[in-house]
């Protein structure tokens, strides 16, 4: 399989990242070369292999749900590139 | 007065005991050094007025005689570590002038071991690369050189800094992430040793994230001993991280010194890849005739599926990677650029923070990730991550350790590999495998190339069995004895 240039587009507007028509020419061609590397994996027989999502062999440890901290907005704003009233602030969405 | 900067932890901290000096004069003289070795790029921030407070607060605890167990040591902390209070970058544009407000798990552990941050060391952006140069802040430069030959070469990737400056002896230990091989491939190029434990060992609370189920902290530093001791630092349980291995710590620098008569090595057929420097064949079977002679035994072993570990990885690693990095955003924290509406402001955002080589893997995660090429890929390369970790299992029946090369080549020239990511890649190949399959793997310098360059090898071991792996590793390095130094340091020491 190749990823052609609009495919790239589709991604790219998926991935939330400008890409100009220059850039969508040579990022075809190297990700049509990643994705024929990765390719050879369709040669290996996994019937019956579950996938793994781990390699941690435990169960994951619960936690009591309870309120461990808090009153640190100033903290959470603090790297914010715009903020107002203790809120982080955005390009308007709705007209 | 010894050169400061040329002692282990271990001897240091016995000087510090002794008296012999103090952590200021230790501290002091690592500043000096970097400021020397400013051209090498190793630090994206240099925290030295800090060093110099901390310095002194270590003195005051050894004049009372209530010293921490690693105080006054200085170590250079890749910029990947959150640190309250001091700029993390992860080498990104869309990082720049971000001042986390808490402290990662692992750099909190070290400086409460009264360990010394020097700087933020250099990186791959967002540890993504095998040489150093995909820094937003430069290139990093190996300070080995090949003979004859005065180009600078790349220390390796991606915690390239954090390498060089133990290498060019700016500091005496490191902390590196290594999520394909980003601690041991570097360690091998700067003819160093660095460890990468077994993944849930140390807390990922706090590491900026590339690839989650990869991820994992380690230390760099000069020995294996003092490796040992940077580990138990840096290793622990935390409920802040959910993939934190709940187990004892052991003393790891208990491990060294201890024989290993009757410890089976394995050596892996399938790591005699094509491509791979003739010499590094020979340095590997030179490495097998050692821990022989030390009285291990060394047994074939198959590991079948490490044809397919790098296939595998450039599917999971990009996949968790777009994922991961869907939090930049330009809304909470680092660049933002302004677009017309909120849908282009994240586009141009992503678009000027981000470096080639990270959109290229956003991009081939998303792709692997998206609608009706979920199975086919990213499925498929789980299940085939599965048979990877199988035949280490396999392997482990046999065998108490692995033995292998860490790299195909020594550094290259930057610029060098540049011609086609897959060409980058491949430097990770004997890396990967322990990657993918979680197990514990250290590099450390076991001889010279013709032209000078320092060559790694790999000790690859049984998950949580660390102490095994210093053990051999401990045993290598004495047979080896490296003692080259990088050809600037050796003049001046000449």
């Amino acid at each position: 399989m190749s990823i052609d240039k609009d495919t790239v587009g589709k991604i790219a507007r998926l991935a939330r990242i400008q890409v100009t028509d220059a850039d969508k020419e040579k990022l075809s061609g190297e990700l049509t070369n990643i994705l024929t590397m990765i390719e050879e994996l369709n040669a290996v027989d996994t019937t019956g292999v579950e996938p793994m999502t781990s390699v941690v062999q435990m169960k994951m440890h619960q936690r009591p749900d309870a309120v461990t901290d808090g009153g640190i907005q100033d903290k959470i704003l603090a790297n914010a590139p715009d903020k107002a009233a203790g809120f982080f602030v955005v390009p308007k969405v709705m007209e | 007065m010894t050169n400061l900067t040329h002692l282990t932890i271990r001897a240091a901290l016995d000087g510090l005991k002794k008296k012999e000096f103090t952590a200021s004069e230790l501290v002091g003289a690592h500043i000096t050094a970097s400021e020397e070795a400013r051209h090498l790029n190793c630090y994206i921030t240099e925290t030295f007025d800090q060093a110099r407070t901390a310095a002194k607060e270590a003195d005051a605890r050894y004049a009372k005689g209530d010293a921490l167990p690693l105080d006054g040591i200085p170590i250079a902390m890749k910029d990947l570590f959150c640190t309250e209070g001091v700029q993390t970058t992860a080498a990104s544009n869309i990082l720049k002038g971000f001042i986390p407000p808490y402290e990662s798990t692992v750099s909190g552990n070290m400086k409460r071991d009264g360990l010394i941050t020097m700087g933020k060391a250099n990186l791959d952006e967002f540890a993504m690369g095998s040489s150093n140069t995909t820094s937003a802040f430069g290139n990093v430069i190996n300070p080995w050189k090949r003979d004859g030959d005065d180009r600078d070469l790349v220390p390796g990737g991606s915690s390239g800094g954090s390498a060089a400056a133990v290498a060019a002896r700016i500091a005496m230990g490191a902390t590196g992430t290594d999520t394909g091989g980003s601690i041991r491939q570097p360690a091998a190029f700067c003819g160093i040793t660095g460890i990468k434990p077994t993944y849930g060992r140390c807390s990922r609370f706090g590491v900026v994230a590339f690839a989650s189920s990869l991820d994992q902290p380690g230390p760099f530093a000069r020995t294996v001993e003092d490796n040992a001791l940077l580990l138990e630092s840096m290793a622990g349980y935390d409920p802040k991280d959910s993939t934190s291995v709940n187990a004892p710590v052991p003393r790891y620098a208990d491990a060294i010194g201890k024989s290993v008569k009757g410890l089976k090595v394995g050596v892996p057929k399938e790591y005699r890849v094509d491509g791979t420097n003739p010499e590094i064949l020979a340095l590997w079977e030179k490495g097998v005739a050692m821990l022989k002679d030390a009285g291990a035994e060394i047994v074939d072993v198959s590991l079948p599926h490490t044809k397919y570990a790098l296939q595998t990885y450039y599917v999971i690693a990009p996949a968790e990677c777009s994922s991961n990095l869907a939090r930049y955003d330009g809304v909470r924290f680092g660049l933002r650029v302004e677009g017309d509406n909120l849908i282009e402001t994240y586009e141009k955002t992503r678009a000027q923070g981000f470096g080639q080589e990270v959109k290229r893997r956003i991009l081939i995660g998303t792709y692997v990730l998206s609608a009706g090429y979920y199975d086919a890929y990213y499925n498929q390369a789980r299940r085939v991550r599965k048979l990877i970790w199988q035949d280490f299992i396999n392997a482990y029946q046999k065998c108490d350790v692995l033995l292998t090369p860490t790299a195909p080549t020594p550094a290259f020239a930057i610029g060098e590999n540049l011609q086609d990511p897959v060409t980058m890649y491949l430097n990770d190949v004997f890396t990967i495998p322990a990657s993918m399959a979680g197990m514990p793997g250290m590099s450390l310098p076991v001889g010279l190339s013709a032209d000078g360059l320092p060559l790694g090898l790999q000790l690859l071991g049984k998950p949580f069995e660390e102490e095994t792996v210093f053990r051999v590793a401990h045993t290598l390095e004495q047979a080896a004895n490296f003692t080259a130094l990088p050809q600037t340091l050796a003049r001046k020491a000449a």
